[in-house]
């Protein structure tokens, strides 16, 4: 296998997009990847897209070619993926696939959701999909749900608080305050989030992720390309992946995601790592208990204590370990198929040292941590410079 | 330019005197007031009566106008009624005030529809035939019994109301000239009820920026320029309403003090009267103005559009306010009773078997 390095990144801006379309955020994301790392064009080889539901919420189908087709890359073959919310990670990682087996010399990784179109009740009916569809949307758990049974669960077990999973909210949102990419470029207080409204109980207004448009692209090569096209080439370590039930009552934990363990494990493996060589990590915070599930689940805190850990500031900027320092899915925004993508951008920054305004200090290891439905898939990216 | 004088000679309002509380809504579907309250910017809303429509709100407006207005109905020349709940599908609402107001029969006729804003249609309409000569009054009227569908964020802002306009040529005759308008017009799906539906469907947060905020602010912004004026020339400004909050967000964002906007703002008590929204805004303004004051109205419509005005107060109106003995926007926003959710599912017609 090929060792494999990213050497340009770019996104669009994240937010209620409503002047641009599917094409415009796609192409926005891929001219700056592509400016990054001063590419013309001809080099890439191949494409992979990362999107959940764009049938359901545009109408649009056949997103490989329609992302090819849109960027000028027609002729490249160009393949769509798909893993639910996790759908970014998973292309991610069939791209570092296609360089790292030699099928591919240079890799266009694309993740883009397009969802304010569309109305609120048919977005979280096309999210639900990424559930069992037979025995959970259709018993009418739809993904807020089920992540409050998971939060219910969460502080039964642990004796964690509604405060504390507010406080990851305030947290990413300081952090997304000083991304300019972000979707919400306002701090909140406690305050603010504990008076929000219940969207299923215990989990707030200000405990969900927003529905969000927007897009993320990754550029990748072979390691010993990379240098030429970029001075600051950043090498993926490891990538790993693993898969759990669909439906949450069919897991053998409702406060751990057994899949991200597994893909964690994987992933340090890969790297040589332990959890304490991790200088940032963007984990897949689509609410606030899934924050603090994610960190205990990826062994940087003992499971029971990310609440107390979060609300401690332990996982705010330049503390113990820099948690979403993007802002997150709740303060960057959460285009679905964007996400997983965007991780990696927000890494490659960080590790780069060139996170305007919210870089972390001494910044070596990086981690994303991409989920997908209510845990069914987990994709985990280890990041170093090279 | 306006090629002649044109200004309102008269006007009138009409709000049901059925309220209900945004507490009572949000009881019924397990809100909390305060955030209904503080979001939305409204407390109550008027609830027509069981047998009030746009047409019975439409004519009291005109009647009102009229006595304004010391007009003899015969002499109208147009009659024109902007809803978006007219009663009738095919069946002029329009027909039905000219004819009760005794205008009838030498003149036309036509209902309109713009969302929010056919009311002001009207009246632009009327100030076209009215400067061009081919009538020497027109009544453009607001009237609406809107639409929400039951535990809708619509619901506690959708209400009842009228205001009419009667517009004419002869300077000695106006209450406020109307200087210049202006129009802001883009195909914009915020807000849209199908043929045949109950009720209207909308875009949720997609009706703030690209829709209400982008054709306010454009429609007086295109004003300001067109005239040469800005925010400090005008002592008044109305704009559509449809909750307590856009249209002091409206000024903000243009620089407008919020002070000049508060007298001309009743959906906070009285509800979203859509069409007639802005024109009853105006009508409460009109009521307290004094002579050389100039007001700006913007009117707003889903789909989407908003007409501005640009108006200045005649010497006329204190003569005509001392004359007028009807009710006053004031009376109609005093005058009230209060229903519970029960008795408003019947006056709205919302049960299905009724």
């Amino acid at each position: 296998m090929r060792k494999v390095a990213i050497v340009g990144v770019g996104m669009s801006k994240f937010g209620e997009e409503w002047t641009r379309g599917f094409r415009d955020m796609m192409i926005e994301a891929g001219s700056r990847a592509i400016a990054d790392c001063n590419l013309h064009g001809e080099e890439i080889d191949g494409i992979y897209v990362g999107t959940m539901a764009p049938g359901s919420l545009v109408g649009q189908e056949h997103i490989g070619a329609l992302v090819a087709d849109s960027m000028g890359l027609t002729p490249v073959p160009a393949t769509r993926v798909e893993a639910a919310c996790a759908s970014g990670g998973v292309a991610l990682r069939s791209g570092y696939m296609a360089i790292a087996s030699g099928m591919h010399d240079c890799v266009v990784v694309g993740g883009v959701e397009k969802m304010t179109d569309t109305p609120g009740n048919e977005v979280a009916s096309a999210l639900g999909g990424a559930g069992d569809q037979e025995w959970e949307l259709f018993m009418g758990a739809t993904f807020p749900a089920i992540y409050a049974l998971m939060a219910r669960r969460h502080m039964l077990e642990y004796g964690t608080t509604e405060e504390q999973m507010a406080a990851v909210a305030v947290k990413n949102h300081a952090n997304s305050a000083k991304n300019k990419y972000a979707h919400f470029q306002n701090e909140i207080t406690l305050d603010t989030v504990m008076k929000s409204k219940y969207v299923a109980s215990p989990l707030k207004l200000f405990d969900c992720a927003p529905i969000t448009d927007g897009a993320a692209v990754a550029v990748l090569m072979p390691l010993e390309k990379a240098k030429k096209y970029c001075e600051q080439p950043i090498e993926i370590v490891a990538s790993a992946q693993a898969s759990d039930a669909l439906a949450l009552h069919s897991r053998t934990s409702m406060t751990s995601l057994r899949a991200t363990q597994v893909a964690a494990k994987k992933a340090y493996e890969l790297a040589g790592i332990t959890p304490k060589d991790v200088d940032i990590v963007e984990v897949h915070d689509c609410f606030t208990i899934a924050e603090i599930m994610a960190i205990e689940d990826l062994g940087f805190f003992k499971k029971g204590e990310g609440g107390k850990a979060s609300a401690e500031g332990k996982t705010a900027l330049n503390s113990e370990i820099s948690v979403n320092t993007s802002g997150g899915l709740k303060g960057c925004g959460h285009p679905v198929g964007a996400t997983g993508v965007k991780q990696a951008v927000e890494v490659v920054w960080q590790l780069r040292g060139k996170a305007e305004g919210r870089q972390v200090k001494d910044c070596d290891v990086g981690m994303t941590h991409n989920v997908g439905g209510s845990g069914a898939t987990s994709v985990i990216h280890v990041m170093k410079r090279a | 330019m306006i090629s002649h004088p044109v200004g309102i000679v008269g006007y009138g309002s009409c709000v049901p005197k059925y309220r209900i509380k945004a507490e009572e809504i949000a009881r019924v579907w397990g809100e909390e007031p305060d955030r209904i309250k503080k979001g939305l910017g409204i407390f109550e809303k008027s609830v027509p009566d069981v047998d009030e429509d746009s047409a019975t709100l439409a004519v009291e407006s005109a009647r009102n106008a009229l006595e304004y207005s010391g007009v003899d109905p015969a002499t109208i020349g147009a009659v024109y009624v902007g809803s978006e709940s007219h009663p009738y599908a095919v069946k002029p609402t329009s027909s039905i005030v000219a004819e009760a107001i005794g205008a009838t029969p030498d003149l036309t006729a036509a209902d309109l529809e713009f969302a929010c804003k056919a009311g002001t249609a009207g009246i632009q309409i009327c100030m076209g035939m009215a400067a061009s000569g081919m009538i020497r009054y027109g009544l453009a009227i607001g009237a609406d019994t809107s639409q929400g569908r039951p535990g809708d964020a619509l619901e506690y802002t959708a209400s009842a109301g009228a205001a009419a306009y009667l517009i004419g040529r002869e300077k000695a005759e106006f209450v406020a000239e109307i200087e210049e308008t202006y129009s802001f017009t883009t195909d914009t799906p915020d807000f849209w009820r199908r043929q045949g539906a109950d009720f209207p469907s909308h875009g949720g947060r997609f009706t703030g920026a690209p829709a209400y905020f982008r054709h306010v602010m454009g429609a007086t912004q295109g004003l300001f320029e067109k005239t040469n004026t800005r925010a400090a020339d005008y002592d008044y400004f109305v704009f559509h309403q449809p909750n307590g909050k856009f249209p002091l967000e409206a000024a903000k964002k243009m620089g407008i003090d919020p002070e000049k906007v508060k007298p001309g703002l009743f959906t906070p008590i009285i509800g979203n009267t859509y069409s007639g929204a802005s024109p009853i805004g105006l009508a409460g303004v009109l009521d307290i103005a004094k002579p050389g004051q100039r007001i700006l109205v913007t009117s707003f419509g889903s789909g989407a559009g908003s007409d501005s005005f640009a108006m200045k107060v005649t010497e006329n109106i204190l003569a005509k306010r001392e004359r007028y003995k009807g009710w006053k926007l004031a009376d109609y926003i005093a005058n009230k009773e209060y229903v519970d959710y029960g008795v408003y599912v019947k006056h709205r017609r919302k049960l299905k078997s009724l």
